[in-house]
């Protein structure tokens, strides 16, 4: 297995980097499946109480660098460290450092919540008691003591994942990575899931996120990757991915369907990139000077007594960013049901509300 | 922030190594099996149902037109054990790979365990699961009437032969989980092994098959196995021709050695390869 040269080549420390250095670090990962290269040199840090979303298309080679990271799957080139460790060399030691939360709920469905955890304690090598004790802790701090004896199969998605999310936890990892660990959740057990994950980055755990859902990112990353064919499209936070594809929007909703024209006539004066929903009578325009922008579409429909149910002065959604970044949608389930502009209406409207 | 990740007390956590560890955390998988009896006490229940049911149905609704020489119960009761244990590969293969499927086994592969401990364990389980279904199923045979009749020795030998023949399809069933994901595999499996089952000497003397099928027949594993134990049990044997009929004591200890080394190397191998 090719292993790239690295700046700490001595024999005892070679796989040690600095220990306050990144919680995960990651130089020129590349991994093929066949003839596909489905990773191709990605590097990336993770730092110590943050959260780094991967996001990009299904293929893209996200849950890949989950499970390189997480030992399951052996790079064909670059390295990664979980707290310093190689998760080739020193897979046991990666092992003891990172905690995995997967796409499904990897638990046993028949023993009850409590006898995973001290399972799961067990063949992480704590004593009888330090995994009874241990699990005890984790079923309180997830709200699942009540159901700690009950079958797994009896628990309700977002219990079983807070489970998951607790058996990934058993060692106090420094590294937890999470491989969309929302997919199938209801929005209840999503914010669940949201308010452990911040509870514990705000306690120094560094955590890597894949997912689906953008608002996901918004709720929780403080850092995003955005992969496309393995390679990384673009780096920043949100808010500079938004900032990325330039200037604000501007939506109007106007009442009756007969007035759309009007209203692409008053934001063509001022915007570029006008986008029309006839079903949702919305029209959107890409403005750059956004109060005069907004004067003169509120002044001139009103003058031509156009009736206008709702304007909406807004930062790109990372829908847009997304789409804008890698030229395709993210994958096909976190779009919100209807394609193209009805899409990007809903997203706004959920980012709005989740303000 | 850094410092708050430093202090974790992981580094109190011993090694993963050693053999110790491997014997320990395969406990500890057993032990997970161990609980699903206790949680599920039914579903080993009709485990071990089902091939008394079989035994009941074959010898008494089918077993009056079969005639054999010392009663067709006798006969068939060697048989229905060696069928059953063959039949334990469902169960193995069932659990592994649900096991990949639902993503425990990955989950077992990142934490800091032993490696082989998920395999040993896989195979300690079973081999316990099905030497309480054995010796249920013995008490059910003394229950209808049949009797080993050379003593303790040979019928424990017989014994032996049974939990080897287990043995050998637990690889399979290992194997045979880690290369098909998903319940289309089992469903196969679980249709398959019947007329494997069948193709053997287990319900019906083979010299009363044609010629070209009692050739194959003299040759399955399980044949082996059930003519050396109704032989140890002193059970009625009904005389087959043929080099395979000749030695199938000795057969009935090569044939599961060889599964085991053959589907044990594939099934270690499918494992360690997981990640490449």
């Amino acid at each position: 297995m090719p292993v790239a040269s690295r700046p700490h080549d001595h024999p005892d420390t070679a796989d040690i980097t600095d220990p306050a250095g990144p919680a995960v670090r990651i130089r020129g990962l590349t991994r093929r499946y066949g003839t596909t290269t489905v990773l191709d040199g990605l590097d990336l840090d993770v730092e110590p109480g943050t959260v780094h979303a991967l996001l990009g298309p299904n293929g893209a080679g996200k849950t890949t660098t989950v499970r390189i990271v997480a030992t399951l799957l052996e790079p064909h080139g670059g390295t990664a460290h979980v707290a310093g460790h190689d998760v080739v060399r020193h897979a046991t030691e990666a092992r003891r450092r990172l905690g995995l939360v997967g796409q499904h709920a990897a638990v046993d469905e028949i023993l009850g919540g409590r006898d995973n955890l001290v399972l799961f304690g067990r063949l992480s090598h704590l004593a009888a008691r330090a995994a009874r004790r241990r699990a005890d802790e984790l079923l309180d701090r997830f709200d699942l003591t009540d159901a700690a004896d009950r079958p797994v199969g009896t628990y309700s998605g977002g219990m079983r994942r807070r489970l998951d999310l607790a058996a990934g936890l058993v060692l106090d990892p420094q590294v937890l990575l999470l491989d969309e660990p929302t997919t199938g959740l209801d929005p209840g057990g999503r914010r669940e899931v949201w308010r452990a994950v911040r509870t514990l980055v705000d306690a120094g755990t560094a955590v890597l996120l894949t997912t689906q859902y953008l608002e996901e990112v918004d709720q929780l990353a403080s850092q995003v990757s955005v992969l496309s064919q393995g390679r990384l499209a673009a780096r920043g936070t949100p808010d500079e991915l938004k900032a990325s594809i330039g200037q604000d929007r501007l939506d109007v909703v106007v009442r009756h369907e007969a007035d759309l024209p009007a209203a692409q006539a008053a934001l063509d004066a001022v915007g570029t990139d006008i986008e029309t929903d006839v079903a949702t009578r919305r029209v959107t325009a890409t403005v750059t000077d956004r109060v005069a922008a907004l004067t003169h579409v509120v002044r001139t429909l009103d003058d031509q007594g156009v009736g206008v149910d709702d304007v909406v002065l807004r930062r790109p959604t990372l829908d847009e960013a997304f789409l804008h970044l890698t030229g395709a949608p993210p994958d096909t389930a976190a779009s919100t049901g209807t394609p193209g502009t009805a899409r990007t209406a809903t997203s706004a409207v959920t980012e709005e509300a989740a303000r | 922030m850094t410092t708050a990740t430093t202090t974790r007390p992981v580094a109190a956590v011993p090694s993963a190594g050693g053999p110790t560890w491997a014997l320990r955390d395969a406990w500890a998988v057993t032990l997970r099996d161990l609980g699903h009896w206790r949680r599920q006490p039914w579903d080993l229940v009709i485990g071990l149902a089902f091939p008394i049911l079989l035994l009941l149905m074959f010898g008494y609704l089918l077993g009056g037109a079969i005639d054999v020489p010392g009663g067709y119960i006798e006969f068939l009761f060697p048989g229905m054990l060696a069928v059953t244990m063959a039949f334990g590969l469902e169960s193995t293969m069932t659990a592994v790979s649900q096991d990949v499927q639902r993503g425990v086994t990955d989950r077992f592969r990142s934490l800091p365990m032993s490696r082989s401990a998920v395999l040993l364990g896989r195979a300690v389980a079973d081999m316990l699961s099905s030497t309480v279904g054995l010796v249920v199923l013995l008490v059910a045979g003394v229950a209808v009437g049949w009797r080993w009749h050379h003593g303790a020795g040979p019928a424990l030998a017989a014994v032996g032969l049974l939990l080897l023949l287990r043995f050998a399809f637990l690889w399979l069933g290992i194997w045979l989980g880690l290369l098909f994901r998903g319940q289309g595999g089992v469903t196969a499996v679980q249709i398959l092994v019947w007329p494997f089952a069948f193709l053997s000497n287990a319900f019906v003397p083979i010299s009363t098959m044609p010629a070209w099928l009692e050739a194959v027949t003299a040759w399955n594993p399980i044949t082996a196995t059930i003519a050396a134990t109704r032989d140890l049990f002193g059970n009625p044997t009904v005389a087959a021709s043929g080099w395979a009929a000749d030695h199938a004591t000795l057969l009935a200890v090569v044939w599961p050695v060889v599964l085991v080394a053959v589907f044990g190397t594939l099934a270690v191998r499918r494992w360690q390869r997981l990640g490449r």
